[in-house]
């Protein structure tokens, strides 16, 4: 029952983190210049209904105070509501969230399909030439801005080849091939950074297994290399591997921002840059604590798969 | 000096050339190198290079393709590209440098405090640290200088603070180990005062490490900022920044390409450039692979 046992552990460890986010969230909208009661009291200037609304929204009591009113508020869900169009903001979340999650998605698995066979080329013909090859692309993808990327490929395959539509959003239940139509660029372009990081830790990790004893041991005993390299030390460089999967999902989310509004897509990203210029700050940081707590929620998972698919702890 | 001391100052010397010879040798770093180098002139000598002036319009040659006369090509107000880029290397190399100093004024102390003392005081900094980092680094930036306001120096602080937990990490880490040492067990036994272990022993021996991150960071930063202000949330028009001159030449795709893709190609080059030399860096400086 060793997985429940660190299931619980990384929980209590993770709420002093949650905790602190809370914090840090509920103090962006205290640091806010102006009195928000001005606008929730539009015109009304009357002396006694700002105090009524002071009241009303606890903004007599200490800043402690304050705080744990509003947590218990998230709690139950409520994360206010918009400034601009007044829907509930858990609302907006919810509506935005899957769209994001998609995109996310389809670039996983796409730099997925890129990042790991390079890494394995390139941990495997380490010194060549392919390996410095290998590496420069890596780097390239890293360095390469995603608006620009983004902006260079609906210029050349929407506007020049005339394959791809350049922009917008079909939900896939409407039209599936139209959906994953409008999600291929978008997806590439959030996928470049992380096929990069994904080649160079598989690269680091393949160097490192086929280092290994058991590694030179199969090749003794006249295992054929392509299986040394796949089963030996791939199932083993993967290990490391499956937790970075999930611990890029901030990479992911913070990539989507930039993406997503190049390509007009209604996700997380694009409703986060719109809240920031219209000022809707509850938005803004309702997606900031969202955010976090799907970061931490994902380090949770980490740990839990690093358990799952790393038989030395599963049997310790 | 006694003996002891000069043969230390020679191994130190010796360790020195070595990392530098290994560098040197490294074919991409130092193209790396010579990236950077190349944008850090082009940034200071803007106003000798530039052939226009960044600001001038000409309504005569609105987005004119590149030619003899405007290198690569002219923008919606007639402005020249080239002159623009050349200025907004200033906005890209200053963001990149100021930003990284800051989040490493912030998290190297913090740091090294948790590091060298632990306990409490390192619980408090390391969960602090935790919680900015569940933050993905760009979402944290935009929020911040959304909250400060959209200036060229807002965004260098968000991105500062949103990049400082980087810092804390590395140099906690880092003076975690160090601290176990036996030098530094001996320095304390012979009655060294904290502030002296932590500026003599334990800081020099963290430095390597952060070299490398703030090479690294540096690279992020310069992306931040340009998304930034690609956002609408860095430099301010008419100043040129590479970011908001991409924004506004994505409108112009079709007609104008040239500028939408050289200033992507400016910030895709130092970026790389950054990358590579901090790769290279780290490389040179890890002992592991001395042979």
């Amino acid at each position: 029952m060793l997985i429940v046992r660190v299931v619980f552990q990384r929980i209590i460890a993770a709420l002093p983190t949650l905790i602190i986010v809370s914090i840090l969230a509920f103090g962006l909208q205290k640091i806010l210049p102006g009195d928000p009661l001005l606008t929730l009291a539009e015109d009304d200037r009357d002396p006694a209904v700002l105090e009524a609304l002071r009241e009303k929204y606890h903004l007599n009591d200490p800043l402690a105070v304050q705080y744990i009113y509003w947590v218990k508020q998230v709690v139950r869900g409520d994360l206010g509501s918009s400034l601009r169009t007044d829907s509930p903001v858990s609302e907006l979340i919810v509506q935005k969230l899957p769209v994001t999650l998609q995109l996310s998605a389809l670039a996983m698995l796409i730099a997925l399909f890129v990042g790991l066979p390079l890494g394995i080329i390139a941990a495997v013909r380490k010194g060549t030439i392919t390996e410095a090859a290998v590496n420069v692309v890596a780097l390239s993808g890293m360095s390469v801005p995603n608006f620009w990327l983004g902006i260079l490929l609906i210029f050349v395959v929407a506007v020049q080849w005339r394959l791809l539509p350049a922009s917008g959003y079909v939900p896939m239940s409407e039209d599936f091939f139209m959906a994953l139509k409008t999600l291929i660029m978008p997806a590439v372009v959030l996928a470049a950074p992380i096929a990069a990081y994904l080649m160079r830790h598989t690269r680091s990790a393949m160097l490192e297994a086929l280092n290994a004893d058991y590694v030179r041991t199969a090749r003794a005993k006249g295992v054929p290399a392509a299986a040394v390299i796949l089963r030996h030390a791939l199932r083993n460089a993967l290990v490391p591997i499956v937790t970075l999967v999930t611990l890029l999902f901030g990479e992911l989310m913070a990539g989507a921002v930039l993406t997503e509004q190049i390509f007009s897509i209604p996700g997380f990203g694009k409703l986060m840059v719109d809240a920031v210029f219209t000022r809707d700050y509850a938005v803004v940081q309702g997606v900031v604590l969202c955010v976090a707590a799907g970061f931490i929620a994902m380090n949770l998972l980490a740990d839990v798969l690093y358990v799952v698919v790393n038989p030395r702890l599963r049997h310790a | 000096m006694s003996v002891h001391a000069a043969m230390e100052v020679a191994t130190v010397e010796k360790r020195r050339s070595r990392t530098w010879g290994k560098f040197r040798r490294n074919r991409i770093a130092m193209f790396g190198a010579t990236l950077v180098a190349f944008f850090v002139v082009v940034a200071t000598l803007a106003p000798i290079l530039a052939p226009y002036d960044p600001l001038l319009t000409n309504f005569m040659a609105v987005r004119q393709a590149p030619s003899a006369a405007w290198w690569i090509g002219t923008d919606e107000l007639g402005r020249d590209i080239l002159s623009r880029m050349l200025f907004g290397a200033r906005a890209s190399m200053l963001a990149g440098v100021v930003s990284v100093t800051i989040a490493m004024l912030i998290g190297v102390p913090l740091g090294l405090l948790a590091g060298y003392f632990g306990g409490w005081i390192d619980a408090g900094i390391s969960r602090l640290t935790d919680a900015l980092l569940a933050i993905p680094f760009l979402i944290l930036a935009i929020a911040l200088s959304a909250f400060l306001g959209p200036s060229l120096s807002n965004a260098m602080i968000a991105i500062g603070i949103s990049v400082a937990p980087r810092f804390v990490r590395i140099t906690r880490g880092q003076a975690l180990t160090v601290s176990a040492e036996d030098y530094v067990q001996s320095a304390r036994a012979l009655g060294a005062s904290d502030s002296r272990i932590i500026v003599r022993h334990i800081l020099p021996n963290v430095m390597a490490p952060l070299i490398v991150q703030a090479t690294i960071t540096i690279a992020s930063a310069i992306i931040a900022e340009a998304s930034l202000s690609f956002l609408g949330l860095g430099l301010q028009p008419p100043d040129p920044s590479w970011g908001a001159m991409l924004s506004i030449g994505k409108s112009f795709m079709v007609q104008a390409p040239w500028m939408s893709i050289f200033p992507g190609l400016a910030i895709f080059l130092v970026v790389l450039g950054f990358n590579l030399l901090g790769d290279g860096v780290r490389d040179a400086l890890d002992p592991r692979q001395d042979t």
